[in-house]
Parts: structure tokens; sequence; C-alpha cells
């Protein structure tokens, strides 16, 4: 059974005025339990908007929302419930932290769970520990931090209510390379670990093809794709029409299949590329064109 | 939710009454206030009533938008109903106990009414058709005799635009960080007072640190393009009067001119009066 089951989902901004924007037009989707999606798109075409309804912040205009089988929007209580199955880390988590200590703060979420205090703290010291915070800063003022140490600190907030679902709004906006890495290199083991569905918005087409199975492209408030990394960047063209990029090996691989080379379009990683590439030169396959 | 709030909601448009001087429009308001204040009878009350909505209509702003103005006020003008009603004085058509309706109570209550109501939705019509820039423009420049008594007329008026400004972007971060700490299971809408209040904590705590970030880097941005405050300070955008401005003005002054002779009129007549 998919883990995210959405129906017809249409959401209106501001109905009635005169700012009226359709934010996402009639999405149908489904993600199976496991899933590592790569959500990408323009800025306001959508993505935003439609992870904010997984976690039930926003109320759909119209369509409905399952989350593990459950519609999110049935009754009040349970949505609280369903919230903690889906954990949404935010553009620039950084600016909500608040408590006095790094421990208090990742500790909230759980807090507020209702677990007793030992699981909070085993939840809590994991959660530290997935995004590379050491024990000893655990007792520190979050807002003594750098930018990107207060970044994992806020997603740690979030991991360590460790939701079914874990969705994340461009985690690496604004981080320098390494810090970049780092992050996404701990949010990929943290899948590897936990098993647990996770959503990734990003602009990077490197980001999604390097660490997503599957993609979801989102283009003028509607869904344009959903399906695996490999089909969806071979639609190449398509893609880069919208406006967005695809990654560079695969212009790579769209220039030599132009050039009549006959490799598959599908290839999105150098790795990938590479081997492709051997093996058509070990046919004899690159003399020809 | 928190974006519902009414606060001087700007509807962008192409009206009469949009394109007019901005510095013209505050003091039409003000003459239509004082209006509604002389008004002391029911006919050139409902006429500047009925005015108004013609107003609206000009300037293609949904009537609806009314109500949505007025309901925040509700409790005052029932309020002021009821206590009009309730009591004037006069021949009682209504009684139980102490409570006693009078015919001139009600009319009484009606009129205190509608002279509200007229003043809300006139008042937000200023709101609904002028930017808030061009409104704290227009209140700079009708207050720049009062430099004269070290008045710092500039500075008020550049603090006000910079609290407007930044109401609709602390109203998004505001929602941003609900919306983030409600992702981690805050609950904001159960529980009693005390518990309502500690769970506000969690937010107003990264909204003071980010509006005191945002003044800082506004403050620094602001230097480095040279801002030293109102002296020798030229404007890209200048407020200009048009021939649009003075018939409204002439409109204003006759219509207050006809509640004043409307006024003693009822009195002659021998009107009930506010």
């Amino acid at each position: 059974m998919a883990v995210i089951k959405i129906e017809n989902l249409t959401h209106v901004y501001s109905q009635g005025t005169p700012f009226e924007k359709v934010a996402v037009s009639n999405v149908n989707l489904e993600i199976e339990q496991g899933e590592f999606v790569g959500v990408i798109g323009h800025t306001g075409s959508g993505k935003s908007t439609l992870i904010q309804h997984i976690n039930g912040l926003v109320a759909p205009t119209s369509g409905k929302i399952y989350i593990d089988g459950q519609d999110l929007w049935q009754d009040k209580v349970q949505r609280h419930a369903i919230r903690f199955k889906v954990g949404l880390v935010f553009q620039y988590p950084e600016y909500q932290l608040f408590e006095q200590t790094i421990y208090d703060d990742i500790a909230f979420g759980p807090k507020n769970m209702g677990l007793d205090e030992q699981e909070i703290d085993k939840r809590v010291r994991r959660a530290a520990e997935f995004v590379g915070l050491t024990a000893d800063m655990m007792e520190k003022s979050p807002f003594e931090l750098s930018g990107g140490q207060k970044r994992r600190v806020a997603i740690a907030g979030v991991l360590a209510m460790e939701p079914k679902v874990l969705i994340l709004d461009e985690p690496t906006a604004g981080l320098d390379p390494k810090g970049r890495d780092m992050i996404l290199g701990q949010i990929k083991e943290y899948h590897e670990t936990v098993k647990s569905t996770i959503l990734l918005v990003s602009h990077s087409m490197e980001d999604v093809a390097r660490f997503a199975t599957k993609a979801l492209v989102m283009n003028h408030s509607k869904m344009f794709m959903y399906d695996t990394v490999e089909n969806v960047f071979a639609h190449a063209s398509e893609i880069e029409k919208m406006g967005l990029s695809v990654p560079q090996i695969s212009k790579v691989v769209m220039g030599l299949r132009a050039k009549g080379y006959d490799i598959p379009a599908n290839i999105h990683t150098v790795e990938g590329a590479k081997q492709a590439i051997l093996k058509l030169a070990q046919q004899g396959g690159m003399t020809n064109a | 939710m928190l974006k519902d709030i009414t606060l001087g909601q700007y509807f962008p448009g192409k009206s009469f009454i949009h394109k007019m001087d901005s510095r013209m429009k505050i003091i039409i308001t003000m003459l239509y206030i004082i209006m509604l204040f002389t008004a002391n009878n029911i006919v050139s009350l409902f006429g500047a009533t009925a005015l108004l909505f013609l107003f609206y209509i000009v300037a293609k702003i949904p009537v609806k938008m009314i109500t949505k103005s007025l309901k925040p006020v509700m409790p005052i003008i029932v309020f002021t109903a009821l206590l009009n009603m309730l009591f004037m004085g006069g021949e009682p058509i209504f009684e139980i106990d102490f409570i006693k309706i009078t015919e001139l109570g009600i009319l009484m209550a009606v009129l205190m009414c509608v002279r509200i109501v007229a003043l809300i939705a006139g008042t937000s019509l200023l709101t609904y058709t002028t930017s808030p820039i061009a409104l704290t423009d227009a209140i700079e420049a009708l207050l720049k005799p009062l430099n004269k008594i070290n008045v710092p007329v500039h500075e008020l008026a550049m603090m006000m635009t910079i609290a407007l400004r930044f109401i609709p972007t602390l109203i998004e971060e505001t929602e941003k960080i609900m919306n983030a700490q409600k992702a981690r299971g805050a609950d904001m809408e159960t529980g009693g007072l005390m518990q309502r209040a500690r769970a506000l904590v969690p937010i107003l705590i990264p909204l003071f640190v980010s509006a005191f970030r945002r003044a800082d880097e506004l403050a620094l941005a602001m230097e480095c393009r040279c801002y030293r405050g109102g002296e020798g300070r030229t404007r890209m955008k200048q407020l200009k009067m048009s021939s649009r401005d003075g018939v409204a003005l002439v409109f204003m002054i006759v219509l207050f001119a006809a509640v004043l002779a409307g006024n003693v009129q009822a009195v002659r007549m021998g009107m009930p009066t506010l």
C-alpha cells in the first residue's frame, strides 16, 4: 500500500480576491514506502504547497490526502497523530530554533509526542548523531552555532520524531558545497538505516540524480511527471524547456546521442555514463560517428 | 488564518479613486468623518451612507469588503446600539421590568450604528484604494508644517513606512514558524490559558530573533545606500494633484454643505436628532 496517496488535490490561495492564485492543480500521486523522491520544479511551481499538504498544514481546496491509508482531513485528533508520521523540515529551518539548549530543541518534537524521558533521550541522541552533532555540543545554546550547524540541529529536531515519511524542503539552500554534501550524505544514511520514505525538494538536479530513486516534477502548479529518476531525466529536453536544468552528465549523454552515439537516454550519473561509454567503445561504436 | 486580518489591505486598481492623489484622499476622508459627526438626522446620515456605496462602486471594491472590515468592530456596534436603545428617554413601546424600549431609542440606535458603519467603511475605503507607501508619503507631506516646531516628520513617516512594509513579512514569518512548530507537534489550539500562553514561546522567540536580524540588516542596507534622514532628500515618485482631485474636493464640499443644510432643515421640521 502506498504510504502517501493524493487524489485530485487542488489548492487555491486567497480565493475570491484579486490575489487569487492556483498553487496546486489536480494532482494525483501515490508514493510507496521506502522511496527516496526528489521533488523538482520552478520557484512557484507549487512544490512547497504540495508538500505542506502531506503534513496537513495546509487544507486542500479540493481533493483528498491519505497517509498510511488514513484520510488526513477526516478529524482533528487523527490529524495530530498523523502529523507525527510525516516529518517536515522547512526551508531555512534554523529560524525555528527557540530553546535554551540544543538538546531541548531537538527534544521539542518527541516531547510533544508524549514519549517518556528515556525514549526522548534515546531519540535525541540518535538524531544528533545522524546529523553529526557531538555530545559536548548538546548543552550549548542553539544561537551560538554557525548557520550550517543550526540547520543540522533543526533537521535533528525533526529526525528525533522518527517519522515514517520525512520531507525536506531545500535542506541545502545557502550552504557551501561541503556543508551540502554533508547534510545530503547524512540524509541518505538516515534513509538507508531507517528505511523511511523521503521527499527531498531541491533545485539541484545533480543532487536528485545522485540520491533519489524517483523524481517528481512540478510545472505550473501541475504534476508534470512522477517516475524513476532514469525515466525522468530521459525527458531531458522537456525538462529543460520548463526552464529547469538536468544533471550535467545528462547533457553530455544528450549531446552524444545527438551526434549519433548509441547510448541509452536514461543515464543520469557519471558512473552510469562511464559504463555505457566504455561498453560502446568495446563494441567499437565510438569510432563511427 | 493570520492573513485574513484586514490591516490596510490594499486592493490594486485603476479607478477614479485609486488614481486620486493620496493627500487629497486623506483630506477628503477626514472631511467625510467630520461630516458623519455633523450629520445628526436620519436623512443626512442615510444620504451620506448611500454615497459611500457609490464611492465603493466607483472604486470597484467589492461591497462585501465592507462586512469584512466591520467584523472586528461588531462588538462595539452592538454595544452602542444596546446602550442607545435602552437608555433613551421617551414614550416606551415595549416594556418588561426595567427594560424600556422607546421609539426614540430605536431610532437613535439605528442612527448611531449607521454612523459607525459609515465611519469604518469610509476609512477602509481609503486604505483599500491607497497603497500603504502612498499613504505614508501623503501623511509626511501633510504633516510637513510640523517640522517647524521640531517634530521629526520624515523620521516618523519612515518608521511608519517600514512598519507597514514589514507587517506582511512578519505575518508570513509568523505563519512559517507556526507551521514549523506545528510540524513538530506543537499544539496551539487546545488547552487552558496558561498552556496556550506557553505554546506561544516557540513562536515568539524565533520571531523576535528574526525581527531583530531583519532590523539589523535593513539598517545596514539603508546606510550602504547613504540614507541619512530626510534632509535634502528628493523623491522618485512626486505626489501630484490633478483636476481629478479638484473635482473630488468640490464634490465633497458640496456634499458637506448639503448635509449642513439638511441638519438645519431637520431642526426646523422638528425631526429627532442625535
